[in-house]
């Protein structure tokens, strides 16, 4: 058994958002992090392991930078890195990018009592497409916003957490998890984790490693093979501070109305 | 200095335990209490601090001299007392083992202290013995196997918690200063062991400190720890390191003081604009970042020197002086910043200015670092 994790390196939103001309993200001129919702996936790949030693392996689809990354999930107590990376991938929209990376997986080697472990959505795209796309192409089953994962034998048991309640689902080997945020607390690297993580393995799958494969069309990879276009990408004006009304029901009411009313709102 | 890739993983480790685990709500506990946190201190020992630098055949991870500077430096820049927690089994506890502990007292009592399940404490000082070690008073007379240890040591930092402590006693009355002096691991748990009580202590609250007192404690002959009466040269040896740990710290220190100061520069508007555009606070704020900036680099420097095993005695001095002044000047220029809002305890400023002092007095004061440097560098005129 092994544990595939798919990982994004994404800008650091904490610092200066940088945008291209042609409105896609300026990534290189921006500090990274891994996906938060990667984080969470990667911890849920690692307790796993904790607890029947499987190896888990972190693959991502990016440049060649993303290796510090990987190297980081590496100290944490991955095993592996499969980096997917080429001229040719580049600017892949979801659609490409889970090609792609469903592509790695298979050449890697997806057995029957695998997992694959992936974040919710990225905080860069939000788009929470690029997990479910991978498991829709390598046909396996898929449970998404998972909130607690517990496996017994090749059966795992997820409980999806929806917006106004959750799911209980039995899922079988192979198939693809989504993690959110709620699903545990992603431990740090360790000083020992570290002081190995230069030895762990990383593996490069570049265009030609991969270009044999059924999933790798070049009409449907990187910028040009995406089938979405962006038109226009802009930051949204910021609201203004809101203003908090304070008193009793019938006061704060009034108040209200009145506001309403001038504004000429009601 | 430019960390290779290692090093900056090890320095983004420790900021990010740092400032997520040193809650704001842990570092006033600490500082009002006084006590000892068991819970940060075992989270530390998970995730490998307490054994940073004791070799992997001990059960630690066996990292450099620089990934102990940069340890110590992270973790003060955001709670100076938290630091201490990952330095001791590094440095003044672990140290005298590692220096001069047979493989069988190696074996036995560094593995516990590496995971963090036992703690070992260092005790040179005494009531009449501080920057003058070589005034040691306390005794070990031979009875047998046995030695009886009879004395008293101040200022141990962690004695209250301690399992092991380190002892330094005259074993041979008739030497005279520092020689005659030998090293001891001593079982806490022995009957004529007792502690003082706690120290009110002016910063680093939450790391207590209190005397050991031994009274007639007969301790078995495989606790003595390197040869008889050579004990005194390893606590110089053990020192040595432990300086480079005590300068980190307070580069940590001064690096949140003027993290703070910054902060607090840009916020505060006086006469229409954020006092950070007057020259009087912005000079400050300069000065407080060369003088940091040739601190680290004065640490970096000494523990390179001494991960490649060359002499670091006057380097590790010069660190020491260098950045415990620079914390105490940086806490001085922080709390200026800040003005009435420094002196207020809801400020951090007003506990880095008590953190920081004890910087240049605590493993040798400044004073010390320059009675070391002076005698190093007319040895060698």
């Amino acid at each position: 058994m092994k544990i595939f994790v798919t990982v994004k390196q994404v800008p650091d939103t904490s610092g200066k958002v940088a945008v291209k001309p042609d409105g896609t993200l300026d990534r290189a001129s921006m500090a990274t992090i891994t996906n938060p919702d990667d984080m969470n996936a990667v911890e849920a790949a690692l307790k796993i392991k904790d607890e029947t030693g499987c190896r888990v392996i972190a693959v991502s689809m990016g440049p060649m930078t993303a290796e510090s990354m990987l190297r980081e999930l590496m100290a944490m107590g991955v095993d592996e890195g499969l980096l997917i990376s080429g001229r040719e991938f580049g600017g892949s929209d979801t659609y490409a990018t889970s090609q792609i990376i469903a592509a790695g997986i298979d050449h890697y080697g997806l057995e029957p009592d695998d997992i694959i472990f992936s974040g919710r959505q990225a905080i860069d795209g939000d788009t929470a497409q690029v997990g479910p796309q991978i498991a829709e192409k390598l046909h396996i089953p898929q449970v998404s916003y998972a909130g607690e994962v517990t496996k017994a034998g090749n059966k795992l048991t997820v409980k999806r957490m929806l917006e106004d309640g959750y799911m209980t689902v039995e899922v079988e080997t192979p198939c693809l998890i989504t993690c959110i945020k709620e699903l545990n607390e992603p431990r740090y690297m360790s000083v020992s984790g570290i002081d190995g993580c230069f030895d762990k393995p990383l593996i490069i799958y570049d265009y030609n490693e991969l270009k044999d494969h059924p999933l790798i069309d070049p009409t449907t990879i990187g910028l040009k093979g995406s089938p979405t276009n962006i038109y226009k990408s802009f930051t949204p004006p910021q609201k203004g501070a809101g203003r908090m009304l304070t008193g009793s029901a019938k006061e704060t009411a009034k108040e209200l109305a009145s506001v309403l009313s001038e504004k000429h709102l009601i | 200095m430019i960390l290779d890739a290692k090093h900056a993983m090890l320095q983004k480790l420790f900021r990010e335990f740092a400032q997520t685990e040193f809650t704001k709500e842990l570092q006033d506990r600490l500082d009002q209490t006084g006590e000892f946190d068991w819970d940060i201190h075992k989270k530390m020992a998970k995730y490998g601090f307490m054994g940073l630098r004791i070799p992997k055949e001990y059960g630690g991870s066996g990292m450099d001299y620089l990934a102990y500077a940069l340890m110590i430096e992270e973790l003060a820049r955001v709670d100076a007392v938290l630091s201490i927690y990952a330095n001791t089994s590094n440095s003044l506890g672990g140290g005298p083992l590692l220096l001069a502990g047979s493989e069988e007292q190696k074996k036995k009592y560094l593995p516990p202290v590496a995971s963090g399940e036992k703690i070992v404490v260092f005790c040179l000082t005494e009531p009449g013995a501080g920057s003058d070690a070589g005034g040691t008073t306390t005794t070990a007379v031979q009875d047998g196997d046995d030695f009886i240890l009879n004395g008293r040591k101040t200022f141990v930092s962690g004695a209250p918690m301690a399992d092991w402590a380190i002892i330094f006693a005259k074993t041979d009355p008739t030497a005279r200063g520092s020689r005659g002096i030998s090293m001891f691991i001593l079982d806490m748990k022995l009957p004529g062991v007792t502690l003082g009580a706690p120290e009110k202590k002016m910063g680093i609250n939450g790391y207590p400190t209190c005397d050991i007192v031994m009274e007639n404690v007969r301790v078995p002959g495989d606790c003595l720890v390197g040869q008889l009466n050579k004990g005194f040269s390893i606590a110089m040896r053990t020192l040595d390191g432990g300086r480079l740990g005590m300068a980190a710290q307070a580069v940590g220190i001064a690096q949140s003081c003027l993290d703070e100061a910054v902060k607090y520069a840009k916020e505060r508007k006086q006469f229409g604009r954020p006092i950070s555009d007057f020259q009087g606070v912005s000079f400050m704020l300069a000065d407080m970042e060369a003088e940091i900036q040739a601190a680290r680099q004065l640490v970096y420097h000494a523990a390179e020197l001494k991960d490649h095993n060359m002499d670091a005695t006057r380097a590790c001095s010069a660190a020491k002086l260098i950045a415990a002044e620079t914390a105490n000047r940086c806490a001085y220029k922080a709390v200026q910043i800040h003005g009435g809002y420094g002196y207020i305890k809801e400020y951090k400023v007003e506990r880095l200015y008590r953190d920081a002092r004890i910087c240049s007095i605590y493993e040798g004061t400044s004073q010390i670092q320059q009675v070391v440097i002076a005698a190093d560098l007319l040895k060698n005129a």
